[in-house]
């Protein structure tokens, strides 16, 4: 899901770079306000945990290969803004250093998984683990009922906020044909249209990487209720 | 280094830092899993040759592009290591070096938001 430079012309590029800035500066004064000192390593912890994460290569076999971000697991830990700070300074050092998505596309990365991905995820999981339901069988003033809705909560939203991200890059790389060609005809960016990256994009993530990224975020979620409960928001 | 080693266990967030490591030291399953079952890249992640091959032409604006920045460790493979054991050895310096880039923005960034907010 990291556009490499090159795929994106400079109308999508641009836009997403221009769209990216205002939200950094907004996650940032939200990170001012809310973010302790003693609440740095988390930050620190959360970053390291999304790029070592992606390193996780997850094959479909004789297929392509994907991978979970973390992004709802951060935004749970941390707070949404920021995780999306934490999601994004992972995909910048992955882009400057290992050529893991393009510098022209850090915009649309950190767009697509740095914040879409994040903030979908993140309001699921509350719309889940908060929403008041009188039914007792529901009821989150139950301890174990808010436990469960928080890990199902948790699932779904890590599952649909890296679906988000995945269609967002399949409309990003599938829209440069329409925008830009050549003199020839023949497109100048990306060459594949929209009803190629949407099903090659979508299906993948769909079956298989969602559910890896909701495992992923499920299991760790486990770990930390019993290791550092008081790290789980409401 | 004694400072950090002496942080680092009294963090009340040993075990995570911890895991941290234990995903480096284990990260090559994400190379070798793939090599197994015969994976390729990410769908949409290729290079200008690889883009040549499926659709028969590389796009000039690609190509361009593709060619705008040199990174320092492509692909998280060192020159000369991107075979075998060497490959998976230079994967897990590559998430040292990664992690530890990325931790260090994240306290600087943090340290400069988190000023004004006290210790508490």
């Amino acid at each position: 899901m990291h556009i490499p430079d090159g795929y994106l012309g400079p109308i999508t590029y641009g836009s997403l770079w221009a769209a990216v800035i205002p939200i950094w500066i907004y996650a940032s004064k939200k990170v001012k306000e809310l973010l302790k000192a003693s609440q740095v390593p988390l930050l620190a912890l959360s970053a390291a945990f999304s790029f070592v994460i992606m390193m996780f290569n997850v094959p479909l076999p004789g297929g392509t290969t994907g991978h979970a971000t973390g992004a709802t697991l951060i935004a749970i830990l941390i707070g949404p803004w920021p995780a999306v700070i934490a999601l994004s300074i992972a995909l910048i050092v992955q882009a400057l250093i290992f050529g893991d998505g393009g510098i022209t596309a850090i915009g649309a990365n950190c767009f697509n998984m740095g914040f879409a991905g994040v903030l979908a995820g993140y309001g699921i999981y509350r719309l889940i683990s908060k929403l008041k339901i009188k039914n007792s069988k529901f009821n989150g003033k139950n301890p174990d009922v808010k436990n469960t809705r928080q890990l199902i909560g948790a699932g779904i939203g890590a599952y649909a906020g890296i679906n988000l991200a995945a269609f967002l890059t399949a409309v990003e790389l599938g829209i440069q044909p329409l925008l830009h060609t050549g003199a020839d005809g023949r497109p100048l960016y990306s060459p594949f249209p929209l009803s190629i990256t949407i099903p090659a994009i979508m299906l993948e993530h769909l079956f298989l990487f969602g559910i890896v990224e909701a495992v992923v975020t499920v299991s760790v979620l486990l770990y930390i209720k019993k290791s550092h409960p008081e790290l789980i928001r409401g | 280094m004694a400072n950090l080693k002496f942080k680092i266990q009294n963090s009340k967030f040993r075990k995570l830092w911890i895991g941290i490591a234990i995903l480096i030291i284990l990260s090559p399953v994400g190379l070798i899993l793939p090599e197994l079952l015969k994976a390729g890249g990410a769908w949409g992640e290729w290079g200008a040759d690889e883009v040549e091959k499926i659709a028969g032409y590389v796009p000039r604006g690609l190509k361009k592009l593709s060619e705008l920045w040199k990174v320092p460790i492509p692909d998280y493979a060192f020159s000369g290591w991107e075979q075998g054991l060497k490959s998976y050895i230079g994967y897990i310096f590559s998430g040292i070096i990664g992690a530890a880039l990325v931790i260090g923005v994240s306290i600087l960034i943090g340290k400069i938001f988190a000023g004004k907010n006290g210790n508490s």
